[in-house]
């Protein structure tokens, strides 16, 4: 058995990951290397942009702070141009299984049949648990923006998504009134605890180019889930549900 | 195969019988997620850059 719900979620989230890939190179990659320019721009030669605020006790940091993705910094880094293409999407494939594997998980969780339509429908709700709920409390990043302590806001994007993957499961898929109402409530939590922020905001591009890349990536994360989905559903149906139609 | 058969097919397992394979994937779901989304390695984290700010990971 977990062979197969492997092969489901492999044969998904390889493809899914492949995917989005494409989509990228069209959507959020052309947008970061132009905001890295104004990123380097700010590193060289307006250093005002990198402050603390000791009013409030904020800790800012100008994304990357000088560190240059072509040999600039003391670690390794992918060579930009092809290498960097192949490991973003070595880092996209990786991502898609391990979203795959979650989904593949919820689906032999919840021990109903699925197929391509309804798994497109689990990819939505993993967008909105995985891609909108902690994308509200922490927007995207463009390259070279201000932001809170980097533990904090990872702390608070897995309680996010965590919280609100739990939250749909209990309000969509629940019997009891009750269940459904605490899943709303687990939905709102993670904003009503608020995401870290930073006291100021800011960063070396222009608002408009990070507002481009907010609804680039958001709308990338749809393509994702909604490819994922789909064929995680026929995926499951086919290797896990029907096996002897796979020949397996 | 008939949608009834399809549904004894899954039913026929245990919740038990699920748990362990759920369990499995699930945690290699995290530890892929763990490991090209927040690890903090600096050539992981330059590896994986692109990715991680599409996918709306935090970064740095």
């Amino acid at each position: 058995m977990i062979g197969r719900l492997l092969t489901a979620a492999l044969l998904s989230g390889v493809s899914a990951g492949v995917a989005v890939s494409v989509v990228q190179e069209f959507t959020t990659a052309p947008i970061i290397l132009h905001a890295e320019e104004y990123e380097r721009l700010g590193a060289s030669g307006h250093a005002a942009l990198v402050w603390a605020d000791d009013a409030t006790g904020g800790r800012f940091h100008l994304a990357h702070d000088g560190e240059a993705h072509d040999g600039g910094g003391d670690a390794w880094a992918p060579e930009d141009g092809l290498e960097r293409t192949v490991f973003t999407v070595m880092a996209n494939i990786i991502a898609g299984v391990a979203y795959g594997a979650l989904l593949i998980a919820a689906f032999h969780l919840r021990g109903a049949a699925v197929d391509g339509r309804t798994g497109l429908m689990w990819g939505v709700a993993g967008f909105v648990a995985f891609a909108v709920a902690p994308s509200l409390g922490l927007p995207p990043e463009t390259p070279g923006a201000m932001a809170a302590e980097l533990g904090a806001r990872q702390l608070w994007w897995a309680f996010a998504a965590a919280s609100t993957a739990a939250g749909l499961w209990l309000l969509l898929l629940a019997e009891r009134r009750a269940l459904n109402v605490l899943g709303v409530a687990l939905i709102v939590l993670p904003h009503a605890v608020g995401a870290p922020y930073p006291g100021d905001i800011g960063g070396a591009a222009p608002p408009e180019l990070a507002g481009r890349f907010v609804a680039a990536s958001i709308a990338t994360g749809l393509v994702f889930w909604s490819v994922l989905g789909w064929l995680g559903g026929r995926s499951y149906e086919r290797f896990v549900l029907r096996p002897e139609a796979a020949g397996a | 195969m008939s949608d009834h058969v399809l549904k004894a097919s899954i039913a026929a397992q245990t919740a038990a019988e699920r748990a362990l394979p759920v369990a499995v994937l699930a945690l290699l779901g995290l530890f892929l997620l763990y490991g090209v989304g927040f690890a903090q390695p600096e050539a992981l984290h330059n590896a994986a850059h692109d990715g991680r700010h599409a996918f709306a990971f935090p970064c740095h």
